[in-house]
Parts: C-alpha cells; structure tokens; sequence
C-alpha cells in the first residue's frame, strides 16, 4: 500500500469514528452520573437518524435543511432521552442495576417498532450533504468533503464537553455525581435536574452521531444493536467514564476498521484471508490487546467502588432432587395427556431448553456476581457446532450434541479470560462485544454456517423422530443439566465463587484465586448454555445467526431477571413465562417487541423492587385477608 | 527472644513522587504485639498493603521466617501463614458465620476444586471448635450480614487464625467499637496470639488499646520511621506528641466525660 | 428551637433501626448523639436531612416539617450533612470541591467564603488545586466539613468527626466544632468517643438499639455512671 492510500484510509477511518465517539461519550456520560447502562443509546442513534432523514425530506435538500436537520435531529432525540429519563428511570434509581438495564431494554423494543411502524422495514437512503457533497484531491486521491467535516466536527465537540465538564459549575457538579450522587444532593444540588440534564446531553450526542451519518449510511432497524455493541467497545477501551478515551478509541477502532476494508482479500502464507470481512475480529483482536495492557481501557481507572450485582442477602437450600423428580416425571406424563398438541409439545420443548439456558447464566449472575449479556454466543455456537459435525463432518447426531457443549466450553474459556480481569458493568459490556463479534463471525462465513440463511435439514435420527421422545430426551438432560449446575452452587467451588462474590479483598485473602475460579465458572456455564443450544438445534430442524444474537442473549437476561436472581428455581420460572408469553404476543402481533417491552416497563415500574420480591410482599398483603 | 517471624528492611514506596513510606525497617517476634501508629496519611496503610502483598514495594525487602515475600500475591502470602484482619470487616455476608470460617479451612486443605460435595458439610467441628475460640460458637448458624459489628470482628478474628498463622496484620482492629468492645476484643487477639505463639502486628488510633495491650509501638509519619520502643518510652517522646498524640486529652483517663 | 425530631421511626428493609427516637437541638448548642455501632445514631442524622425515608415521625427544622422531603430540599433550608466516611469527591480539587457545596448566602446564619474557611483550615488553604483523593485523612476530613459550610448552614450535622483519626487531629477537629459555635452555628453529632464528646457538646443524647435512652446536658451525663456503663459500655 502506498502512503497516500493509506493516507485516504486514516481519513475515512477518522470521519466514521466521529459518530461512534458520540455515542460511546453520551454513554459514558450517562452512566457516569446516572450509573445507568443506556442499553437504548443505539436505539437513540439509530432515530436520530430516522429523525434526520425525514426532516430533511420536510425542509428540503439545501445546506440550510441538511443542518437543519442534523439540528433538529439532535434537540428531538435530546429532548426524547430527558423525557425517558422523566417518565421511567427516574422512578427506578434506587431499584437493582439490572432493573434499570432491564427497563433501557424494553426501551430498546418499543423504539424500534415505532420506527418499523413509522418508518417501515426497507433501508432509508439520505442525501449527501448539500454544499460539502464533493470530493476534495489530497495526493491523488479522492476524499470526501463531508468526511472532512465530519474528522474537525467530533475534536470541536470533544473540546466543547471537555471545557463544559472541567470549566463550569454544570461540570463540577456532574463529575461530583458521577462520583457520589446521593452526596451532591445533601449537598443541596437538585440530582433530578442534573440527572435529566445528562440525559438530554448523552441522548443529544448519540442522536447528533445518528443523523451526522445521514450522508454515509442507510437508515435500516438494525442499527440499534450494532451501533450499541459498537459504543460498548468504546467504552471499553477507552475506559467507562472517560470522554477523552471514548475519542481515542473511537479513532483507533475506527481507523483499524477503514484499513481492514482497504486491505480487502489478502494473501497470507498462502491463505486467502478477506479483511474486510474480518472488521469485527480485528475489533476485537485491538480490545483484547489493550484489556491485557490496560484492564480499565486506555484512559480508564478501576471503579471506585463495586456493588455486589445479585442482590442476594443468603442463597435459599438446595433443591432436593427427591422432591423435584416426581415434577420432571409429571412433564414427562403430558404428552400422554395431550398427545395431538404438537403446538404445546414443542412449546415444552422450548421452555426445558430455555430453563436450562437460564439456570446457566444465573450460575454467573446470581452467585459468580458476574453479569453476561453475551450468554447467547455459547448457545449459538454450541447449535452451530452440532448441526456443522453432523451435517459437514457426518458425525452422528448423538455425537454431534455431545461435543458441542464441549466446543461451546471452550469458546467460553476464551472469552472467559478476557472477562473475568473485569467485572460488573464492564465484564458485561465485554461480553456483549463478545456475542456481537460472534454473531458476525458466524453471519459472514457463508461457506461454513450459511450466513444469514442458516443451516437446514438439522434433524436427529430416526429414533428420536417422534417429537414425544425428542421432548423426552430434551427433559431428561435439561433436568441433570440443571441438578448439576445446581449441586455445584453448593459445593466448595460454588462457595468459593460466591465467596469472590461478597469480598474479592477476604477471598483473596484466604488465599481464593477469585479470578481462576470465575474463569472455570465462565466456561461451565457456557458449556451448559451450549447443551441447551445443541439440543435447541436438533428440536427446531434448522438454525440461524439468531441464536447468537444480542436478542437471544437478553432474553436469557429478562428470565432471569423475571424469574428473580436471588432464588435459585426462578430462573426457570422466568423461562415459562417468558416463552409462553412470547409465544402468544408473537402469534397475535407484528408488533409484538414493543407489546412485550411495554408489558417489562409495566412490571420494573409496579414492582421496582424486582418483580419476585413485588410478588411476595403482594402475597404478604393479601395472605391475612384470606 | 525467638527469631523474628516478620523483618522489613529498608521498605519504600512512592507515589507520583511523594515517599509514602521512606527507608522503613522493624521486626516482630512470635507471641508479640506491635502497633505501627502515626497520623493520617503517615504511610500506615501502605505499609501494610505492601506487606499483605496487596501493593508492590520500589525498594527494601520483607521477610517472612527467612523467607522473603516481597512481590507475592496476598493468596500466596496467606498460604505462607499471615492472616488478615481489615479496618472495615470483610467478611462474606451471604454465609453463616461457621461456613466463613468452613471457607478459610477449605482453602487452606485445597478443598475448592471439589464440584459435587456439600461445602457445609466440610470441616465444620474445626470450624466450631474456632468460633468457640472467640465466643462465636453459639451464632454459628446465623448470616454474616445480620450480625452486630464487634461480632463481624470477632468471625473475622476465627477465620484469620484458619490457617494456623504465623504472624497476623490487623488493620485498625477495634475501628467503629464501642470503647468497652474495643478493649474486650484486644484482649481476647492478645491472649490468642500469646497461646499459640503468633505475631502480631496492627494499626490503632485508639490509644487506650494501644497503650493497654502493645508490647512495642513503632511510629510513622511522613513515610518514615521516627520513633520505637515500649509504649511508656514512646508515649513520653516529645516529636510523637508533637505529630501525633496532641496534648493527650484523647486518651488516658479511666472514666471519660 | 433549630430541629426537634419527635417519634421518628426508620426502617431498613425490614430491620426496625429507629424506633421512636425524639430529640431536640437548640439554636446555637452542640448536641452529641451518643451510643455504641449500630445503636442508630447514624440513622438518625441520616433521617433528618432525608437519605433515610423515616417512616413515622415529625422533624421540624427552623419551623419548617421537612420529615419526607429531598435531601436536596432540606439542605436548601440551611440544614448541613456531613456524612460519617467524608465522601470527598476525590476527583475533583480541593476548590471544586467547595463549589460543588456552594449555595447563596442565608439570612441567620454565616457567610462562607473559601477565603474565610481557608482562615479556619489553613491546610486546606495550601492545597486548592489539589484533588481531594491525594488529600490525606485528616485534610480530607477538614475537607468535607468546609464544603458543607459552603451551603452557609444554620445547623450542622457531623456524623462521627472523629472516627479513624489521629488524636493530634481529633483534638483540631474539637477547636474547629468550638468556633462553629462561636460562630452561632448548630451542631448536631454522633460520636462514640467520649473523650471528644466532652470537648465540645453542650448536652448529650444517648442512643442504644434505637431508642433513647438518656436525654440531658454533659454535665448530668458524668453524673449518671448507670447511664454511662450500660448504653456505652465504657
């Protein structure tokens, strides 16, 4: 490569990390203060672009209306963060984290089936920039000018927060927030204003980022996720918290992004390797580099203080095996009851293999205290795995669905040893870039998974044809899957990670090596996600990149969450609910998302305590009566 | 006197320039009680996470029974035989009492890589033969994060002596206690370490306990060493009131107010 | 009167800390709450300035309820916290700090400069620039009652000034509570040390499992040996 291509590939590396510097700073900026992951913050760029588009559209295709609308774009999307901020985080602050994350979440459905409805489904295709729609020559090669506006518009901005955060009573006030909230308010300093007037900020930023890329970008309704995967790689590298190094990072992973697309199809040693599909691994591969390096990301610092993240006061006994039998053997009996319901057998299936995805991530959630919105990726790999040795390698099926797990296992270990040097809403993010990255991975190897078509033609032998004895073997597993987990929780390990739990400092310091023992959790409890998404597989006849996708992964989070972390049966409880319910909104509805987002919201709003201990302090209120 | 379980020799540390702790040096020996005091910010805490592992260390060396442990992990430190107790209790607030102490004896026999047996159902006489040890034998089955705060110190107190130390690191033991508390629960680590020849080395600011129960006092500030000795030496030194202990109207007479 | 609490209850979660605690502060007297770790003296202040939501009970500051209101709300009637573990902002310097307590000045009560407190804590003084988490213990205690001063308060709430500090600084932090009150400020305390207790209140409060126990002026409180030995087990 000549100085000057790669002098054209900085440039455009530059000009694409300005918007995701101004996501991944509002981000950062609302969480520091507010301690709220913005799961919605993708949601909110991929409106401002929406919002631009149209307003465009409104006010026509002249310098005035394109900046118009980026304007306009910025105050709505500004204005609509407040106002989530008004309507429903502010009723939830003191609720769990997860409640928080869960109720960003349910934002996230409704925003995007109000774009579908408003909007529509196709890819919405801008203007270019009127007045800045050229190119300009810099050493023979044409960059566009646009790009240039938008490499010297992202400094400006970062210089303009810099000065407002370090120069001004405003900054003070949220850098002392984001330190210590309740303090600034004993203090005397109204949090509630301060606390939406971070909101219009970061919302402001992700929207101005969204609509900035109205020239260079389709709007399409799968932004949402990418872009906030995107951001939460950001902010790990550049450190939570830390807007200089939310700048530095989007310019990195940005510019390492442009040369990968440069660089296209490349021989290596012989091996055709094509770059441009590689993006997210070498994303990735710049992430794990600088965790090693630098754990807190580039310009970030260790958090000060690290609450616990399952609220749980005592783990309740351990099942007895004794008394859960004769339930599994109930299960067993249905499809005896209702032998021509194919719907309620495969419905069935479903839940056995989802309680058991569930009970795994509550393995880390609940008393690992490590919170995995990636868990999804051992589930798809692990289907992948089994339909790819069967299909591809001719093994038998049987064989195919006990090496799977394993495959998803070590998958896991490798993620795993990236994630545990983090922990809490950093482990968390981590893992979600991890799911992303394999979503992509497994979305662009046409040649080895069938892309976005997935793989069919996934059934199991003849002797498990019959869906009663598929459902059969499914129950079995699931449930010694299960009593595994669960016998594990209480064994020695299972104390010692609860242990690491409660006080990193008193595990370290009776000489528990925290961090070993959470890796070896990490890949246990993917392993166990991995049997379900095997099993998953062979139940469904054909699987797709859905199966690792952010989606499945937050469903797994909402069980849990549904079901109650500090209980040791809700998990499964929570995948019941959840699937039947998804199930009946889905069959009804093309908007089922918001339906069910709506329905998340109306339960962490009711029952800000979480939704079991809201259900319980019900039952104590309505026991007496009785 | 024994040879010194504990030598530090020459210890420092810095921190963007400013010597946290300058040229420190000092030794402990089995069956005694050293207090390190001096003024906020002298260097103490550093000190002691230096010792623990917990921090590294820019020069000087710190020896164990001969051996040196300067740059080690805490975990491994701890399985050379130091027990820790911290200022503000760690303790594991989701167990009971006796399965903290189950937790230390697990480690310390390697038993945390078992998957399929009971945790609780391990080691549990030892465990409550512990807990008798310092009067907590009775709340054995109640949950870490309901008890009172002298209690969590003294659980703290069981797990520390899990692993038959050779020296414990008390930082601020007797920190949010009630003055009665505070010299109960010294005397009870005093007598413990006296019976099973342990040294000890901890932190106070409350210099009644200090004075009542420290065989020696060293004291820091600024990072370095300024005086050492038995306590009356130390507490009549002219440069220790001048930095630390004030006119003395904080401590001493019997019944206060 | 400058804060009368009258059968204040609190709770957390399900654990009952206050149960019908009443007390009273009069205008420029330093109060001390006394009683051993845990016995609710921390929740009491807490209460008042409404980090903790009581659940029954009056609180009356200056002639104003405030029982149920935002910290915030309470803080803008002149009433100050200073909270047991100094909650410096680490990250920010000693003069932002002061800003971020900064409210305009109030009628009845005094006027704080950071000049004038630099008078009062000339550490503080020669460190404006530096951030509060390079500040020693005892500079960042100092630290933490300047910023509350800085909302000009009527009444000051200091929870346990004392706890985890040298005895050099312990007898600083009495002379600097003296001159609040030459200063006509009211001061509210919890303390578990007596010795320091002594120096500076004028009347003490004796709390044990969250009831009061002993109500009275220093004075009588030496006088009574039963009240001493059996609520703080000296």
């Amino acid at each position: 490569m000549s100085f000057a291509s790669i002098l054209a590939q900085l440039l455009n590396g530059l000009a694409g990390a300005s918007s995701l510097f101004m996501v991944a700073a509002g981000l950062s900026l609302i969480f520091g203060v507010t301690r709220v992951v913005n799961f919605a913050h993708g949601s909110l760029y991929m409106l401002g672009l929406y919002v631009a588009y149209s307003t465009v559209e409104f006010l026509g295709r002249t310098p005035l209306g394109f900046w118009g609308a980026i304007v306009v774009a910025t105050i709505v999307i500004g204005a609509l963060g407040a106002l989530i901020e008004i309507a429903i985080l502010r009723r939830i602050y003191r609720a769990p984290e997860l409640f928080q994350l869960l109720a960003t979440f349910a934002v996230v459905l409704v925003i995007k089936d109000v774009a579908l409805a408003i909007w529509g489904a196709e890819e919405l295709v801008g203007p270019r920039a009127p007045g800045l729609s050229r190119t300009v020559e810099i050493m023979g090669r044409r960059v566009p000018q646009y790009d240039l506006a938008l490499i010297v518009i992202a400094p400006l901005l970062l210089l303009g927060l810099w000065l407002a955060l370090t120069r001004t009573r405003w900054g003070a006030l949220v850098r002392a927030a984001t330190q210590d909230r309740e303090m600034v308010g004993a203090l005397g300093v109204d949090e509630r204003k301060l606390f939406t007037g971070v909101f219009f900020v970061g919302a402001a930023l992700a929207g101005l980022g969204g609509a900035l890329q109205l020239p260079r970008e389709p709007a399409n309704l799968g932004l949402d996720l990418a872009v906030i995967a995107d951001a939460f790689v950001v902010t790990v590298v550049g450190g939570l918290g830390s807007i200089p190094g939310a700048f530095i990072a989007a310019i990195l992973i940005g510019v390492v992004k442009a040369f990968c697309i440069a660089l296209g199809t490349q021989s290596v040693l012989g091996l055709e390797i094509s770059f441009s599909k590689l993006t997210l691994v070498v994303e990735f591969l710049v992430m794990a580099i600088v965790l090693v390096v630098r754990p807190y990301g580039l310009l970030g610092r260790p958090p000060a203080q690290q609450r616990a993240v399952g609220e749980i006061t005592t783990l309740p006994n351990m099942p007895d095996w004794r008394r859960w039998l004769p339930f599994v053997a109930l299960l067993a009996l249905i499809p005896f009851a209702a032998p021509d319901d194919r719907y309620l057998l495969v419905l069935l299936t479903d839940i056995a293999i989802l309680s058991l995805f569930a009970v795994s991530l509550h393995v880390l959630m609940g008393p690992s205290g490590m919170v995995s919105f990636g868990h999804a990726a051992y589930f798809g790999v692990a289907a992948y795995a089994a339909a790819i040795l069967m299909r591809k390698v001719q093994l038998p099926m049987e064989v195919a669905v006990a090496v799977a797990p394993f495959v998803a296992g070590a998958v896991a270990l490798v993620y795993g040893w990236f994630c545990v040097r983090l922990s809490g809403v950093y482990l968390a993010m981590l893992t979600l870039a991890f799911a992303q990255i394999t979503w992509s991975v497994i979305f662009q190897w046409d040649s080895l998974t069938g892309g976005s078509n997935g793989l069919t033609g996934v059934w199991p032998p003849a002797w498990l044809a019959d869906k009663r004895v598929y459902f059969w073997l499914t129950l079995v597993l699931c449930a010694l899957g299960i009593g595994l987990l669960w016998r594990m929780l209480f064994s020695p390990f299972g104390y010692a990670l609860r242990a690491g739990r409660d006080s990193p400092l008193r595990a370290e310091a009776i000489g528990i090596d925290v961090r070993r023992l959470q890796w070896f959790a990490f890949a246990l409890a993917g392993a166990f996600a991995g049997l379900g998404g095997a099993l998953f597989a062979f139940s469904k006849g054909s699987i797709s990149p859905e199966l690792a996708s952010i989606a499945q992964s937050t469903d797994a989070l909402v069980m849990v969450l549904l079901g109650g972390v500090e209980t040791i049966t809700g998990p499964i409880a929570g995948a019941a609910i959840f699937t039947w319910l998804k199930d009946e909104l889905a069959r009804r509805t093309e908007y089922w998302r918001s339906v069910f987002g709506l329905v998340i919201l109306a339960l962490v709003l009711l029952f800000p305590q979480g939704v079991v201990g809201g259900l319980a302090m019900l039952w104590r209120r309505v026991r007496p009566a009785s | 006197m024994s040879a010194p379980v504990l030598e530090v020799a020459g210890l420092a540390k810095a921190f963007g320039g400013v010597r946290a702790v300058d040229d420190v040096s000092f030794t402990v020996v089995a069956g005694e009680l050293l207090a390190m005091i001096g003024p906020n910010g002298a260097g103490k805490s550093t000190c002691f996470n230096m010792l623990n592992g917990q921090l590294s260390a820019d020069a000087g060396a710190v020896r164990l029974l001969g051996r040196d442990v300067l740059g080690m992990k805490p975990r491994a430190i701890w399985r050379l035989g130091v027990g820790r107790t911290f200022q503000i209790t760690a303790t594991f607030t989701s167990m009971t009492v006796r399965e903290n102490v189950q937790m230390a004896l697990l480690s310390h026999r390697h038993g945390l890589g078992s998957l399929l047996s009971r945790a609780s159902a391990r080691h549990r006489n030892e465990a409550d033969a512990l807990l008798g040890r310092v009067g907590m034998r009775e709340q054995g089955d109640r949950v870490c994060g309901v008890l009172a705060y002298g209690d969590l110190k003294r659980v703290e107190l069981a797990v520390a002596l899990a692993n038959d130390p050779k020296l414990l690191l008390m930082d601020e033991p007797t920190a949010g206690m009630a003055p009665k508390e505070r010299i109960e629960l010294m005397a009870l680590a005093a007598s413990l370490a006296r019976e099973r020849e342990v040294a000890v080395l901890f932190t106070e600011h409350d210099m009644d306990v200090v004075f009542a129960h420290a065989d020696r006092i060293i004291v820091l500030d600024r990072g370095r060493l300024i005086a050492q000795g038995e306590p009356a030496a130390v507490r009549a030194d002219p440069q220790v009131q001048a930095v630390y202990l004030g006119s003395g109207a904080m401590f001493g007479h019997e019944v206060p107010a | 009167m400058m804060l009368h609490v009258e059968g204040l209850h609190s709770y957390y979660g399900r654990a009952h800390i206050l149960a019908d605690v009443t007390l009273e502060a009069r205008e420029g007297e330093v109060l001390a709450l006394l009683g051993r770790n845990g016995a609710g003296k921390s929740t009491t202040l807490k209460s008042v300035i409404g980090l903790v939501r009581p659940s029954a009970g009056a609180i009356t500051f200056a002639g104003a309820r405030i029982e149920g209101l935002s910290p915030f709300r309470i803080a803008r009637l002149g009433l100050g916290f200073v909270p047991e573990d100094r909650r410096i902002f680490t990250d920010l310097s000693v003069m932002e700090n002061l800003e971020v307590g900064r409210q305009a000045p109030r009628g009845g009560a005094p006027t704080w400069t950071p000049d004038r407190l630099f008078e009062l804590f000339p550490n503080l003084g020669r460190m404006r620039d530096r951030p509060g988490g390079r500040m020693s213990g005892g500079e960042q205690q100092m630290l933490t009652i300047a910023r509350t001063l800085m909302g000009n308060p009527r009444c000051v709430l200091l929870d346990e000034p004392s706890e985890g500090l040298a005895p050099l600084i312990v007898e600083q932090m009495a002379k600097t509570i003296r001159t609040l009150k030459a200063e006509g400020l009211s001061v509210v305390l919890s303390e578990q040390n007596l010795h320091f207790s002594a120096m500076v209140a004028d009347r003490a409060v004796i709390i044990e499992k969250g009831r009061v126990r002993f109500t009275g002026t220093m004075d009588e409180l030496r006088a009574d040996e039963q009240a001493r030995t059996q609520y703080l087990s000296v």
